[in-house]
């Protein structure tokens, strides 16, 4: 089998960097990933990468192949055109720290306004196995971050003082359909997660490596609890006269 | 030379953000002490994300006959009666209570007709007994853990690694680490540590372990004075991928076989008849990677080297929806749709029975206020674990090293750290930035996994122990003149050449306790002593430190009061 060559990002820092080329022998089914610890091995063992499970479990090895947001342990390198250079860079919407690594540690701190899950009392645990699947699609995220890297409110706007991403939506609709859950998140997605800014592009979807319909399935019914809660006109009315 | 370095101080430090670590650190938070959880990755990362079958508890939501006992007894009789008796006692008595508690914390199982808690069939388990999400229990336990975690408000510092133990006075003082991401050094003063590290699956080369498991806790212990114990039991579970390479000892979930999966080899003979008529598929692990291993060693393997695992006679969606990540790992990974066809599959080094030895009610180790649960414990799960038993145990002893080190921290005062300590940590941990030579990090750690795969695998004999020791003896003495490029900042090179003192320091203990059990029992097998010895199901190795040298002694296994030993051993 031939050489494949891939061309990654090397820089420390936000000094910038320059795109460098390596020649990696190509062996079957072989991933992104697997080049990335080829070249580590023999040709530049500093090569900055996230990675664990390499299984598409855990969502570590997150970066941008041939200008795609992907799990590179996920993305096999005969899926992509060998007759030009893989280009491999890190996620944009992140500070970078070196190479392919990048300071993520915003998502933690969104993380942390989010209120947990608090039970319904009196509860007797009863649970449906129907309730059980909506709320899963939600819990199979893998915080690659994927979808954070690719929204244009992050990535083109960097709005992270006002808005949460469609990560922490998917993390919220996973609470608030919990079938036993007890609070209520609205005030929070409108007003600390500025859910509002989200303009159902759906780019955060189509990039989810878990196949979570991250638009349809989270973010519009979350945004229609926002609607109805603050902007119904009856419900306006009724604060108004009620003086709440 | 003293560099600088920040220093930071807990009563309660937590080494690994696994299940074990996060457990014990709930413990501890509500007990209100001040901790802080070090983890070598990001938080959420850690191995217990890759856990897929379930969690192991008598709850009797799907088979009411079932209860604690039967689950001691499966555990006992699955790890060749070398487990520690009443930490297998206290894990099945308590596992129940732990999930609840999962529950109440947001975590969401697959359910019953009637909206309990669902619970599926495992290798070794009598009864249907894991408490399960399809195939990603792992990942909804840490994200469980984590969000509880963050919600008690514990100080997490990530993608740091801690390289040595501080000690005072023959008692624990605190640790000593660096940054990954920008390779500063950080001291934590801490009166209980608490060591979930995980196990040691990277010393070789086909395992369903990640980066991480380098034995790095059971070797800080080991280092500072505590004492590990059966090393010798490795498991492979019986289970990986054998292709494409580049995916060659990722896991395929025993929940394959739980779900009705049945091996065979080339010639279409369901093998697992030959092994275990009785348990077929659902035979320990231990038995069925030997057979699978066995039929591919006497020419029935598969076209690459393993066993036909098939699930395709279950409807597609049932398959889709019991198992979705292993369907797309073969679809995306391999060419292989699981609901057309079989996979190929073969053994992988996938767990340590061994560890660091601690009391079974406290979680404490030989070295006062050094405590360890989870995979880098030992006692559990004596020669051979039960699939579904990892997850349960993080959970029950998480929780019992979590409680002692916070009682331990109310009952003392801070210790005093040695500035010599400090000093030789960092002088080790830079060392390979001055050395010169042209050895690869990376190339010595190619060949500890050559060495461990060939000589300290599945099948052993005393011949290739022997052999191993000398190449771990070349090996050590390379480790010591690797060399790094480039600087401190997010240098995985230099990383790795850290973390291969941990995979030798682990390798050298494996080796040491395989050479004197004389016998084949549970994950150990000795071509040379294919038997069981009574002799030696009376007794533990132990691993301890002697000056520079590692020793090992003789420890009797504790027995088991009559009333359970009866139980445990009437047909």
């Amino acid at each position: 089998m031939p050489d494949a060559t891939l061309r990654i990002f090397r820089g420390e820092g936000a000094a910038g960097g320059q795109a460098v080329d390596y020649k990696v022998p190509i062996a079957p089914g072989m991933v992104v990933l697997d080049a990335l610890h080829y070249i580590q091995g023999h040709l530049a063992p500093d090569l900055a990468v996230r990675w664990n499970c390499k299984a598409a479990k855990c969502g570590s090895c997150s970066a941008e192949v041939n200008g795609r947001p992907r799990l590179t342990c996920k993305t096999r390198v005969d899926s992509l055109p060998m007759d030009q250079p893989i280009i491999v860079m890190p996620m944009k919407s992140f500070p970078r720290i070196k190479d392919l690594v990048t300071d993520v540690s915003w998502n933690y701190a969104v993380n942390k306004k989010i209120p947990a899950f608090r039970p319904q009392q009196n509860t007797d645990w009863k649970i449906s196995q129907i309730d059980v699947d909506r709320v899963q699609e939600f819990r199979k995220c893998i915080e690659c971050f994927l979808c954070q890297d690719v929204c244009h409110v992050l990535r083109e706007h960097d709005d992270k003082k006002k808005f949460g991403g469609p990560r922490f939506f998917v993390r919220v609709a996973g609470l608030e359909l919990h079938p036993l859950d007890a609070l209520n998140r609205t005030a929070l997605l409108k007003d600390d997660l500025g859910i509002g800014l989200c303009n159902i592009t759906k780019c955060c979807t189509e990039v989810c490596p878990e196949d979570i319909h991250i638009t349809d399935n989270a973010i519009i019914p979350l945004k229609e609890r926002v609607v109805d809660q603050f902007y119904d006109p009856l419900t306006m009315l009724f604060r108004k006269v009620l003086g709440k | 030379m003293t560099t600088s370095y920040e220093t930071r101080e807990h009563d309660v430090l937590i080494i690994g953000a696994g299940g074990a670590g996060l457990r014990a650190a709930i413990e501890a938070l509500a007990k209100g002490c001040s901790v802080g959880v070090v983890c070598k990755s990001l938080l959420g990362k850690a191995h217990t994300v890759m856990a897929e079958g379930g969690i192991a508890a008598a709850m009797c939501n799907v088979d009411t006959e079932d209860g604690w006992k039967p689950h001691f007894r499966d555990t006992m009789r699955g790890g060749k009666y070398l487990n520690n008796w009443r930490m297998a006692q206290l894990h099945a008595q308590e596992a129940p209570d732990r999930v609840r508690e999962l529950e109440q914390w947001g975590a969401l199982f697959d359910r019953t007709d009637k909206g309990a808690i669902l619970q599926r069939a495992f290798g070794g388990h009598t009864y249907k007994r894991l408490c399960h999400v399809g195939d990603r229990t792992g990942l909804e336990m840490i994200r469980t853990l984590q969000d509880r975690g963050v919600q008690l408000g514990f100080d997490v510092y990530m993608e740091c690694t801690v390289t040595r133990l501080l000690t005072d006075g023959g008692r624990v003082a605190g640790a000593f680490g660096y940054w990954r991401e920008n390779g500063r050094f950080i001291v934590f003063k801490a009166k209980s540590v608490v060591i979930a590290t995980g196990g040691i699956g990277k010393a070789w080369p086909v395992t369903s372990n990640s980066w991480e498991y380098t034995g790095d806790g059971m070797t800080l212990a080991y280092e500072a004075g505590a004492e590990l114990m059966d090393m010798e039991f490795v498991q492979f579970h019986p289970t990986g991928m054998v292709w494409p390479p580049g995916v060659q000892g990722l896991l395929v979930t025993e929940a394959v076989r739980g779900e009705g999966g049945i091996l065979r080899n080339k010639l279409g003979e369901r093998f697992m008849e030959k092994y275990d008529p009785k348990r077929m598929e659902l035979s320990t692990r231990d038995v069925v990677a030997r057979s699978i291993y066995t039929e591919v060693k006497e020419g029935r393997g598969t076209e690459h080297g393993g066993a036909y695992l098939d699930i395709s006679h279950k409807p597609a969606d049932y398959v889709k929806k019991k198992l979705p990540s292993m369907y797309h790992q073969f679809k995306e990974l391999a060419d292989v749709d699981i609901t057309k066809g079989p996979m190929e599959v073969g053994p992988t080094c996938h767990y340590v029975m061994g560890g660091i030895r601690v009391d079974a009610e406290t979680a404490q180790s030989t070295l006062p206020g050094l405590f360890a649960a989870g995979e880098a414990a030992a006692g559990l799960h004596g020669s051979n674990r039960l699939g579904g038993n990892s997850l349960s145990d993080l959970l029950v002893f998480g929780r019992r090293a979590g409680m002692a080190a916070a009682e331990h921290a109310k009952r003392v005062s801070h210790a005093g750290l040695a500035a010599s300590q400090i000093e030789e940590a960092e002088k080790e941990l830079l060392a390979p930035f001055s050395n010169t030579g042209a050895e690869s990090p990376y190339g010595v750690h190619r060949d500890l996994q050559k060495v461990m795969q060939s000589l300290v695998g599945i099948f052993r004999t005393e011949e290739d122990l022997k052999k191993a020791f000398e190449e771990l003896e070349q090996l050590k003495a390379r480790a010591a003149k690797a060399s790094v490029e480039g600087s401190r900042l997010f240098n995985p090179g230099w990383h790795l050449a850290r973390e291969l003192k941990s995979l030798l320091t682990v390798s050298e203990a494996v080796a040491l306790s395989a050479l004197a059990r004389a016998e084949s029992r549970g994950a150990h097998s000795r071509i040379d002593f294919p038997n069981y010895d009574p002799v030696w199901e009376k007794k533990h190795n132990v691993i301890v430190r002697e000056g520079t040298e590692m020793k090992r002694v003789e420890s009797p296994v504790e027995p088991m009061p009559e009333d359970l030993k009866q139980f445990v051993m009437a047909d």
